[in-house]
């Protein structure tokens, strides 16, 4: 802001601008519709989520204030708590599982993207197609495909040899959740890929060539030029893995496996817990407070992790950047 | 000297194409894995019931063709609405997000006053935390303002959703362009709003495409709140019906695939279309960020 400031005034029309614009009238037009619409519908909501969750519904209808009651209830009631720590830490392995798979995975296509192979276009504009679809799309193209029923998954694994691996995987308690966290990254590679291969591409040209003329193998040059000048575009994807998993995360298993997170509740997670509770199913009436407190440590969970990343992860990154 | 510098080329070229093989191989293995799945269900949706299931990995050939799933989606399903519905609430949705994302990009970057820092930290604020988290508050400001069941209640949401990525994105962009153009307007006695639509805006047009495009895909794909707010059958989104539609004909599998195929279809022909200024505007948001 600092710089934007000084510039305006060092600027020699300045006097003259200022006289002509005069009043605020135009500045509180231009922005007021914006920051109406967004406090009112994203701000408010989300601050009145925070509120709700100190309160308790009474039989009546009225509200009473128990201050962290339901924090202790989701934490430590033998009920909540088993399912509020299960679906954080399905969560959580969600997380891994991305970070282990679809970001390696996008930074190596990233790479190789970035050789400008022929038909570099057409790989990038086809890798990433999954990624527009709708998850529920997603969800049941992939049910579909690995549903014993049809045995698509099965022949074409039969077909290579391998058909003794298959298993209904999307079924069973050991593997559900790896299946459901594989059809995400399947469907998100190609957000860190584009966003690491933009990133590949901003390294400047001179560098390269002064790296070539040092001797360096392409390889060398990958590892030791390319990859510290890009950690912070990694960091962002990092970020972003992050909080796409307590968000987009529910629609997808929303869609393959409904809202309890089966089989028994391996697949349930953050979001499918908020949805839970806040509107209830066969064996649970909804209760808006409780929901309201399961947003509220989804916020809190975000509020850490993205903490962790502009202190911690950051700041040690700016180190390298030019 | 000479046959040292020969021989290291040879073996330089060798190995350019053996690297260029096994790029292509990874590039080319990965990308049938990414649309495998699409063609697979494309194609056995224009199949009847016995070739879906005899011969799942084949082309629709004279015996299996058959287009019985379309026509049930077609009568069955009220598919047609769904649309309208979607494109309804994106269309609006994207229009809102642009005109008040320009306004406000354009106040925070062009005008001093007080505040100004304030408020352009608070307006991307949203961008870390998920609009999604206020839910509950949001159901119930909705049952308030009596818009349950309305699409006004989703363009709301999503307006409010995608603000600030827009807002962001634009105040970056507007930073960046030329003061004396705006001036000059000025001195000619054109008014601020005038300066905006007449001077600014056809200056950010490209800008404003990416932003649309980067905007449009949450709000077509979204399911969350289309359950959650407007579930009624007359304001059903397009992912929301084929959600539903499928968990009534499980056992319908040509009409399973044909309504996949149906939503699916038109992403891909706009993506078609707009691919490259998707693309382009990935790549302008990363190399900024």
């Amino acid at each position: 802001m600092t710089e934007i400031v000084s510039e305006a005034s060092g600027h020699s029309k300045t006097k003259r601008r200022r006289r002509k614009t005069g009043g605020i009238s135009h500045i509180v037009v231009f922005l007021a519709p914006a920051v109406l619409i967004y406090s009112i519908f994203s701000i408010y909501p989300l601050i009145e989520s925070l509120r709700l969750s100190l309160f308790d519904g009474q039989s009546d209808g009225s509200s009473v204030w128990i201050g962290l009651g339901n924090y202790d209830r989701l934490l430590f009631d033998a009920n909540w708590a088993v399912r509020f720590w299960n679906a954080l830490w399905n969560n959580l392995i969600l997380f891994f599982i991305h970070m282990i798979v679809q970001n390696p995975l996008g930074l190596l296509l990233a790479a190789l993207l970035s050789l400008a192979p022929r038909f570099g276009g057409t790989y990038r504009t086809l890798i990433f197609v999954p990624t527009l679809l709708s998850v529920v799309i997603v969800g049941f193209v992939w049910e579909l495909i690995l549903s014993p029923l049809w045995g698509v998954a099965e022949g074409l694994m039969s077909g290579v040899g391998l058909g003794w691996l298959y298993a209904p995987w999307l079924g069973l308690e050991s593997s559900a959740l790896t299946a459901v966290s594989l059809i995400s990254v399947w469907q998100y590679v190609g957000i860190p890929m584009m966003l690491i291969y933009a990133a590949l591409l901003s390294v400047p040209d001179e560098l390269l060539d002064a790296a070539r003329v040092d001797g360096l193998s392409g390889w060398a040059i990958f590892w030791k030029v390319k990859l510290p000048l890009i950690l912070p575009t990694l960091g962002i994807v990092a970020i972003l893995t992050y909080i796409g998993n307590f968000t987009s995360a529910f629609d997808l298993i929303y869609s393959i496996q409904g809202v309890l997170g089966p089989p028994d509740y391996s697949t349930d997670i953050m979001g499918t817990l908020m949805f839970r509770t806040f509107f209830g199913q066969q064996t649970q009436i909804g209760d808006i407070y409780m929901g309201a407190t399961v947003a509220s440590m989804m916020f809190f969970i975000i509020l850490i992790g993205v903490t962790i990343y502009l202190v911690g992860v950051q700041r040690r990154l700016t180190r390298y950047e030019m | 000297m000479s046959t040292v510098d020969t021989t290291r080329a040879r073996r330089g070229r060798m190995g350019r194409i053996g690297t260029a093989a096994g790029v292509h191989a990874v590039l080319l293995g990965y990308t049938l894995i990414a649309i495998f799945p699409v063609l697979i269900v494309v194609m056995n949706s224009f199949k009847n019931r016995r070739g879906i299931f005899t011969e799942p990995l084949a082309l629709p050939g004279p015996e299996t063709f058959s287009a019985e799933g379309y026509a049930t989606v077609l009568t069955e399903g009220n598919f047609l609405l769904y649309y309208g519905n979607s494109l309804i609430v994106t269309v609006v949705s994207l229009f809102l997000i642009l005109l008040l994302g320009a306004m406000a990009a354009h106040a925070l970057s062009e005008y001093r006053f007080k505040l100004n820092a304030l408020l352009s930290i608070y307006m991307i604020l949203g961008i870390m935390v998920p609009i999604r988290l206020g839910t509950v508050a949001i159901l119930q400001l909705m049952v308030d303002l009596n818009l349950v069941n309305t699409l006004i209640s989703l363009i709301l949401v999503y307006t409010a959703q995608g603000l600030p990525i827009a807002v962001f994105i634009l105040t970056e962009f507007m930073r960046t362009l030329s003061r004396d153009i705006k001036d000059c307007a000025r001195v000619d006695g054109l008014s601020e709003y005038r300066i905006f639509f007449e001077v600014v805006v056809p200056l950010i047009r490209p800008v404003l495409a990416t932003v649309a495009v980067f905007s449009m895909i949450p709000i077509w794909n979204d399911l969350w709140f289309p359950l959650i707010l407007a579930s009624s059958d007359a304001t059903k989104t397009v992912t929301l019906g084929v959600q539903q539609f499928i968990g009534q004909y499980t056992v319908n599998w040509s009409a399973v695939l044909a309504s996949l195929s149906i939503a699916i279809l038109p992403v891909l022909v706009l993506y078609a279309i707009f691919s490259r200024q998707l693309i382009s505007g990935i790549t302008a948001g990363a190399v900024k960020g």
